[in-house]
């Protein structure tokens, strides 16, 4: 399996120099986007062989594990290993890396790329990011996972710049300055370690499962600024609120599928920061830190749901939203309970896959609108049924109604948090009441009610007249109104089946692990059990889910 | 050349303890002698060649003279040939010194490769005389109208596409070039070789003063901008003048407290000695302003964007490279050899010079809107950040600083080097307006000059990463924490102005009448080549140059 493993790292890298190669071909682009579909789909299925391959109840800490010394001096190894944490993550990511491929590539309302850019750099561009990432997500080494921190950001940020609205420009360099600050200090931290390590072992290691065992002899007084070097990387990429400015630009003025992975995975390496190195790695820190973490989740989940409510624009809602729901996965991690660790992994994936189907839906639209307003639409769901409908399962999946995904993990979050952390708990669930607020707000402002809106009426004299125009007379407005919706649907259309297409896989899982989450959960839980011991809390509940 | 080597020797040997050392070990100096033996051969080439044929023997034994001592060098340090001082306790070959010259060698080969390169522009930076240059451009117009009035042109080149390069390669033999650079740049080689193996302090003045009277020179040769490199010139004179007179009173001070310029003989004095410490601090601080000014160490860096900018950018990429080489060669051995004893009176010092020099450097670094004073504004940072490795006296802060020093003089020089191949009519394009778009037009370059800068600012899998490292962690684990942490904060601050130039020439549109970018001959592909591959290779598989630096210990 570790063969397979490093396979999956380079299979993506191997595929975006071919197509970065194809690309600077003439009339390449066609080529690439092609090729580019075709190895993330073949990552997706080497993703399903590894799954089915791993052993959740198996006695070791990492499956599939693989290490190579890379430099002696510094102690560091090329080591890659995956948990019932990282699993999942490489999973998410090959579902949604081949989507956000095939709706950048081959659907009608795909980005415009400024510049007339093809997609094919684009393409190249997403999967060097996903093999970067595949290799965070599985390393075992502390050095090669800061490593590959601050190199994911190069794709990305080119993704940003280069490929995004307006303000692209600004965004992306405010996204690299965000992590790359946020991963300084985390090197300070890794130079600490580094240190430690050294006058403790006698030769410096990076090696998780040794720095893990050595996190027990450090005191608290050393543990402490390690772990806030760490917390700092990952509460800028979380991103926790006071931190968190960055991300509605970035994810406003990315291109659609950039803003998938940026907000449905690569944000994820926050989290996963917390729950794979900061817990394990400084138990007594994280402990007495533990309250700064709450608050600052609590306030995210609420800042977050109010000024999601608040936004004029489509995709920094749905950045918002993500803010909002990063605070409820904070919250899980830092009530060290091991159900509401559990909720926290799972809410990892099944954010990434709720947003991903906001933020594509969201996209489809403004191709159509020309415009990513919230003001310039309404009544969409008259005249495009099935995107209306497909936005209401992404709203309510963001909500997380009873059924869908969300709500499986949400609900374990809240009902694990509660033994240990009762106040955050019941503020948390306050916003709850906040996201069904914005989220069927925003519903009814965009898709409900008579035609509205500049993108859907276009925006020539005649559609002004249209929606100026009041007649009294019933059938004659019934007429009237019959005629501009045709028009309105006629030049706005509905779906199309490769969108319907893109779509599906995700409503789809939204449903299944809406209902049948036990899968996943049966990897994540040895991994949480695990990180429980690592971390030397008792578990609030017993197995029998009696309070002790 | 004689009378520079005997020099220090002249001085009385101090005590009998080194009547063994009295021979000289030619094989340890054996590089010294061939860099500065050629330049003295360079200077008969200038006197007795005529001056059409001059540019290629003086380049074959330039490189010559540099790759067989880079030979000798990494022969030495492979066999483990032991440390020694030779030339009467003057010089000490000892494992920093040979990681130095090696480090010194190995830039000074694309070094003068950009310098000797004639094709970017006719006649190269250093064109003998404006009216050679004006013919060679009047001819090549007439060639090229010829070329493209006459389809059967007998060049045969591809239509359009020819364009200037074609008209470029018709021209002719590109007029002849100032071969003077050569025996400079050797001359100064030379001083730099001694410059970081004295073992005294009157060597190490000498030295200085050899390395850095050609230098002011090469920095006044620019044939197109005269003024500015003229005035870059005279301003690096008189402040490097200042800078010696500073570092000769310090030693002057420093022989009146310890009777002997000897580096060890000044730490055993400070050692074992009841006599007060205002002599032996107020010399080291003299000793240390001179070589923080060579090493343009904030706050003592106010010549370096301008000398940076006027200067011909080959003599740019070679100074920023090498200088900073030798230069901080010579601080590290300074503060081990003769201070090590005594490192916990002036540290505190000597933190704030390297707090200072990294705000500077990057609150400065900011504000620059010419590329090749962005460069000279991060050399500054950076000068703080091997000033960290520096105060940690320990072998991980001396590994981690060669290994730094060998790892940013590459990228320096391949920045330089695509520096000047982005050009507009009137020569080099350095403003960053220029580089809008660039990546549309010329992506190779783009890239090239993209992945340097993220080296600069640290990014890992570049040798910058690397190098940041391993000096922040030597300083850490010797209790320069508030350094290190400062450090952190100013590369991300530095960060934002790399970031700016890649913001240029990647997201924004071309202008439509910005500069071309020239294609580099082939001197200038191999220097460009040698700085990206080593700056790839230092922040991918660091192995060896880490291993060779942590050998190193001084002898003192």
């Amino acid at each position: 399996m570790s063969a397979l493993l490093l396979v999956l790292v380079l299979l993506p890298l191997v595929g975006a120099a071919v197509c970065g190669f194809l690309v600077r071909s003439p009339g390449g682009d066609a080529a690439a986007k092609t090729a580019g579909f075709v190895v993330s789909l073949a990552e997706f299925v080497l993703v399903v062989v590894v799954w089915a391959l791993y052993v959740p109840s198996a006695p070791t800490r990492f499956q599939g594990e693989l290490s190579v010394p890379w430099i002696p001096a510094f102690g560091t190894r090329f080591a890659l290993g995956l948990d019932g944490i990282a699993l999942p993550m490489i999973a998410l990511l090959a579902v949604l890396v081949p989507l956000v491929i095939a709706y950048t590539s081959f659907t009608r309302a795909a980005d415009r790329f400024p510049d007339g850019r093809g997609a094919g750099g684009f393409v190249a561009l997403m999967l060097a990011l996903q093999g970067v990432l595949v290799a965070l997500f599985a390393a075992t080494d502390v050095f090669l996972f800061y490593v590959l921190f601050e190199v994911m950001l190069v794709p990305m940020y080119f993704i940003i710049g280069r490929f995004g609205g307006a303000r692209r420009q600004y965004a992306a360099v405010k996204f690299f300055l965000y992590s790359f600050l946020g991963g300084l200090l985390m090197l300070g931290s890794i130079i600490g370690i580094f240190v430690a390590s050294g006058t403790r072992l006698g030769q410096a290691s990076f090696d998780w499962t040794t720095l893990q065992h050595l996190a027990a002899q450090l005191p608290l007084s050393t543990q402490i600024p390690l772990f806030l070097g760490f917390f700092a990387a990952f509460a800028i990429k979380a991103p926790l609120v006071p931190l968190h400015t960055w991300l509605p630009d970035a994810g406003a003025e990315a291109p659609i599928g950039g803003g998938v992975i940026l907000v449905g995975v690569l944000d994820k390496v926050g989290v996963f920061g917390f729950l794979r190195y900061c817990l394990p790695l400084f138990p007594l820190a994280s402990q007495s830190l533990a309250p700064l973490v709450l608050v600052l989740s609590v306030i995210g989940v609420i800042y977050g749901a109010l000024l999601a409510a608040m936004q004029t624009d489509m995709k920094r809602f749905v950045a918002y939203t993500s803010i909002a729901h990063f605070g409820f996965i904070g919250l899980g991690i830092f009530a060290f309970s091991q159900q509401a660790l559990a909720g926290s992994a799972l809410y990892m994936v099944n954010h990434g896959i709720s947003t991903a189907m906001l933020f594509l839906v969201v996209g489809m639209l403004a191709a159509r609108g020309g415009s990513s307003r919230i003001a310039d639409y309404g009544g969409v769901g008259r005249i495009a049924p099935v995107l209306s409908g497909l936005f209401l399962v992404a709203g309510l999946t963001t909500l997380s109604l009873p059924g869908t995904n969300s709500f499986v993990s949400e609900f374990l979050v809240l009902i694990g948090s509660w033994p240990r952390e009762p106040a955050y708990t019941v503020i948390a669930t306050v916003g709850i009441i906040f996201a069904a607020l914005y989220v069927l707000w925003i519903f009814q402002r965009t898709m409900t009610g008579p035609l509205r809106g500049e993108a859907v009426l276009g925006r020539g004299p005649g559609a002004a007249s249209a929606v100026a125009f009041e007649p009294t007379d019933g059938g004659l407005r019934d007429m009237l109104e019959d005629d501009a919706s045709a028009r309105a649907r006629a030049r706005f259309g509905d779906l199309t089946g490769r969108e319907i297409g893109v779509l599906a896989p995700l409503v789809l899982l939204i449903f299944l692990l809406g209902f049948f989450p036990q899968p996943v959960l049966n990897v994540i839980n040895p991994a949480v059990s695990a990180t429980m011991s690592e971390v030397g809390v008792a578990d609030p509940v017993g197995p029998n889910g009696v309070a002790r | 050349m004689t009378s520079v080597l005997t020099l220090p020797t002249g001085l009385p040997a101090q005590g009998g303890s080194l009547s063994a050392n009295l021979g000289v070990d030619y094989g340890a100096v054996a590089p010294l002698l061939i860099v500065l033996g050629a330049a003295c051969v360079s200077v008969l080439i200038e006197a007795f060649v005529p001056l059409h044929r001059r540019v290629v023997p003086q380049l074959v034994l330039s490189l010559a003279a540099v790759a067989v001592s880079l030979v000798l060098v990494v022969v030495r340090a492979v066999a483990g040939t032991p440390a020694t001082i030779t030339l009467a306790g003057s010089l000490s070959v000892d494992g920093p010194s040979l990681f130095l010259w090696g480090t010194l060698l190995a830039l000074a080969i694309p070094s003068i490769l950009m310098i000797a390169d004639r094709s970017i522009e006719p006649g190269g930076a250093f064109v003998a005389d404006p009216e050679a240059l004006a013919e060679a451009q009047e001819r090549a117009g007439v060639r090229a109208m010829a070329t493209v009035g006459g389809s059967s042109g007998s060049s045969g080149s591809s239509g359009s596409s020819g364009g200037s390069r074609g008209s470029r390669a018709a021209a002719g033999p590109p007029p002849e070039m100032h071969t003077e650079v050569f025996p400079f740049v050797l001359f100064a080689l030379g001083g730099m070789l001694a410059f970081c193996a004295a073992n005294d302090l009157l060597t190490m003045f000498v030295a200085l003063e050899v390395l850095s009277l050609p230098l002011y020179l090469l920095c006044g040769l620019a044939r197109r901008r005269r003024v500015l490199s003229q005035e870059s010139a005279v301003k690096y004179f008189l402040l490097g003048a200042f800078a010696s007179a500073f570092f000769l009173y310090g030693v002057a001070l420093l022989y009146g407290y310890a009777g002997s310029v000897r580096l060890s003989d000044i730490a055993a004095a400070a050692a074992g000695s009841p006599r007060g410490d205002a002599l032996l601090f107020g010399g080291l601080a003299l000793l240390v302003v001179g070589l923080m000014f060579k090493a343009s160490v904030g706050p003592f860096h106010t010549w370096t964007p301008d000398v940076y900018q006027g200067a011909p950018t080959p003599v740019t990429a070679f100074m920023a490279a090498c200088t900073k080489v030798a230069a901080f060669g010579a601080i590290l051995r300074v503060f081990f050899v003769a201070f090590g004893t005594t490192s916990i009176e002036w540290r505190g010092v000597l933190w704030a010079v390297a707090i200072a020099s990294m705000v500077i450097g990057v609150v400065l670094g900011l504000t620059q809107t010419d590329l090749k004073r962005m460069v000279a504004y991060s050399s500054v940072a950076h000068a703080g950040f091997l000033l960290i490795g520096c105060l940690a006296i320990t072998p991980a802060g001396l590994s981690a600083t060669l290994f730094y020093l060998l790892a940013y003089g590459f990228t320096t020089i391949a920045i330089l080097g695509l520096v000047s191949l982005v050009r507009s009519g009137d020569g080099e394009a350095t403003h960053l307006s220029a580089y809008a778009g660039l990546a549309t037009r010329s992506p190779v370059v783009a890239a090239s000059l993209s992945f340097c800068l993220l080296a600069l600012a640290g990014v890992p899998l570049t040798s910058g990463f690397t190098a940041k490292f391993a000096v922040f962690s030597a300083g850490l684990a010797d209790g320069e924490a508030p350094l290190v942490i400062v450090g952190l904060v100013c590369s991300a601050i530095a960060a934002f102005f790399y970031l700016r130039v890649i913001v240029m020439m990647y997201f924004s549109e071309p202008a439509p009448d910005g500069p071309s970018v020239s294609l580099p001959g082939p001197l200038t592909t191999v220097s460009i080549t040698l700085g990206l591959a080593v700056t790839l290779l230092l922040g991918v598989v660091p192995t060896a140059a880490l291993d060779w630096a942590a050998a190193a210990r001084f002898l003192g």
